[in-house]
């Protein structure tokens, strides 16, 4: 029977060597991507993303467990995976001394196609840079650098799409148009696992892997993993927001205090009416324009809670 | 009688041939404040950061940081500064306490003194038994938090953080600002770029670029209600938006 999900993961296990250390990259972890999802792989820089990228497109070896991309294994099959999926490495790759063009008709002819037959794909996002098609690819600002990686990843009609960070470095107006770009490739068809260390972006992928050091935390859609966050969650204002944060993090009755912007979130350890601990420190400490509220976890919350089980 | 003022800017220019990076910025700066410095990718925050480090000289508009000219005595103002972005921070292949070391003794810092930073920071950061370690094995999190403390290790007046938290998880970065926090607490001004935009509303003021100009400069909350809006994530979008210049 063939195998409907896009890629399988299946207990992989990476580590690195280093002289005498012995560093754990994957930890044995497990999860599927159905076709067509965009599937959020969400941990900090070192949770292993980049080895599991790298693995999933045939360009790592795992020291064990097995991986699938189309139903095809990554060890044996990996002539027919580097033919069907895209990748965009973290660090920009392409060829700094060739023009955008050329770096795009090169890509091209080595999948054995022409820009022609697949440009409505890349469409979108090569026309913003198509203006500086003679310009060498080394000279393009970051922004254009990631539309031309994109472009390269995309133009032999992939059928998974992994992008390794595409956001790193990025600000939030490029960020919310990258996101928006994502979505149109995913009503092509195209399956897409993107990483990332902004927590936020979660919210924008159909499910997410949550990943710190080499193991899954959760895997879930983003309103599924806010939804295994069972205890209940307090956001606190005052004017006085770092000893606000010294004087609850004081209190024995708190399991966790973190600042989130203009609130501090706060968890108790234990459930029940809580409300007047928090109106009792803030009394104590004679703190003005307090404001109290009962609110619902984000992926944050939800990640911080995880790493610390 | 005012704050004393750390950093004033003055309509600070700085052009690369007819390109405008900077264009006529005027701002300030108070001591121990926590000033977040934001803006789209090639909005020119890194080259007013550069002419504020007295590492690029400007072309027109006036500035000083920590009293010293950024024309006449950018020598002074290094000495008087602390740097860590996230690119730059620590000697991988150094162990911690050869790094503590190395930047003391570029501050100049005695030998007293950096014995005394050592244990100092070691203690401050939980890495007591560490001292010997590669900075290279360390996680992440405690690189940064460590690249932060040693660019502090001379009491600077102001310390610059360019994007200080990229990549970091989600504990350590509000650790992180925790020791950002002390430190505006001892005196030390902090001036930050950020892409995280609840980072944003941890900083006293916030000034937000926009193709080379300072667009909006106040308190988070204030921008909030000047914007209508409900975080500083809707209030850069509006701004940043209004963008004619890419990178």
């Amino acid at each position: 029977m063939k195998n409907m999900a896009a890629v399988v993961v299946d207990n992989i296990v990476k580590t690195y060597r280093i002289k005498k250390t012995v560093v754990q990259a994957l930890n044995g972890i497990s999860f599927s991507v159905d076709r067509g999802e965009i599937f959020g792989i969400i941990g900090p820089d070192g949770a292993g993303k980049t080895s599991l990228f790298r693995i999933l497109t045939s360009l790592l070896l795992a020291d064990s467990g097995a991986a699938s991309v189309d139903g095809f294994d990554v060890v044996k099959d990996y002539k027919q995976i580097r033919n069907r999926v895209g990748y965009m490495p973290g660090k920009f790759s392409l060829y700094q001394d060739l023009s955008v063009q050329e770096n795009l008709q090169f890509f091209a002819t080595i999948f054995g196609t022409t820009i022609q037959e697949n440009y409505n794909l890349i469409k979108d996002i090569y026309q913003q840079i198509e203006p500086f098609k003679d310009r060498k690819a080394g000279q393009l600002s970051g922004g254009m650098k990631q539309k031309l990686a994109l472009s390269c990843a995309l133009i032999h009609k992939p059928s998974v799409l992994f992008l390794d960070e595409p956001t790193t470095g990025v600000d939030a107006v490029s960020r919310k148009e990258f996101w928006e770009m994502l979505h149109r490739l995913k009503e092509q068809g195209i399956t897409i696992l993107v990483s990332t260390a902004y927590m936020d972006e979660a919210s924008l992928c159909d499910r997410v892997a949550l990943i710190q050091k080499g193991s899954i935390l959760s895997v879930n859609t983003p309103e599924g993993v806010t939804e295994e966050f069972k205890k209940p969650l307090w956001a606190i204002r005052a004017n006085e927001m770092f000893h606000l944060m010294n004087d609850i993090k004081d209190d024995p009755s708190i399991e966790s205090c973190y600042p989130f912007g203009q609130y501090h979130h706060v968890v108790f350890k234990k459930d029940g009416n809580n409300k007047p601990i928090l109106e009792k420190i803030v009394q104590k400490g004679n703190y003005t324009n307090v404001e109290i509220d009962s609110i619902k976890p984000n992926i944050e919350d939800c990640f911080m809670a995880l790493m610390k089980e | 009688m005012g704050k004393e003022k750390v950093i004033s800017a003055n309509e600070l220019t700085k052009k690369f041939g007819d390109f405008t990076a900077v264009d006529k910025i005027s701002f300030e700066v108070e001591k121990g404040e926590i000033f977040g410095f934001l803006g789209a990718n090639g909005a020119g925050k890194t080259t007013a950061m550069r002419m504020l480090c007295g590492l690029s000289l400007p072309t027109s508009g006036l500035a000083t940081v920590a009293g010293y000219d950024v024309y006449k005595q950018n020598e002074l103002i290094k000495k008087s500064i602390g740097y860590m972005s996230q690119k730059f921070s620590l000697y991988e292949d150094l162990t911690v306490r050869e790094n503590i070391r190395f930047y003391a003794g570029i501050y100049g810092l005695s030998d007293k003194q950096i014995k005394e930073k050592t244990a100092l920071l070691a203690k401050q950061l939980s890495l007591e038994g560490e001292e010997k370690t590669l900075v290279k094995s360390l996680p992440l999190g405690w690189k940064q938090k460590l690249a932060f403390s040693i660019a502090i290790v001379h009491d600077p007046a102001i310390v610059f953080l360019d994007e200080p938290t990229g990549g970091v998880d989600p504990i350590t970065r509000r650790e992180f600002w925790s020791l950002i926090y002390e430190a505006s607490e001892r005196g030390i001004t902090i001036f930050v770029t950020t892409h995280y935009m609840d980072e944003a509303e941890y900083c006293n003021r916030v000034s937000i670029m926009v193709d080379g100009r300072i667009d909006a400069l106040d308190s988070p909350a204030n921008l909030m209600k000047n914007f209508s809006a409900n975080s500083m994530d809707e209030v850069f979008l509006q701004l940043a938006r209004k963008a004619v210049r890419s990178e």
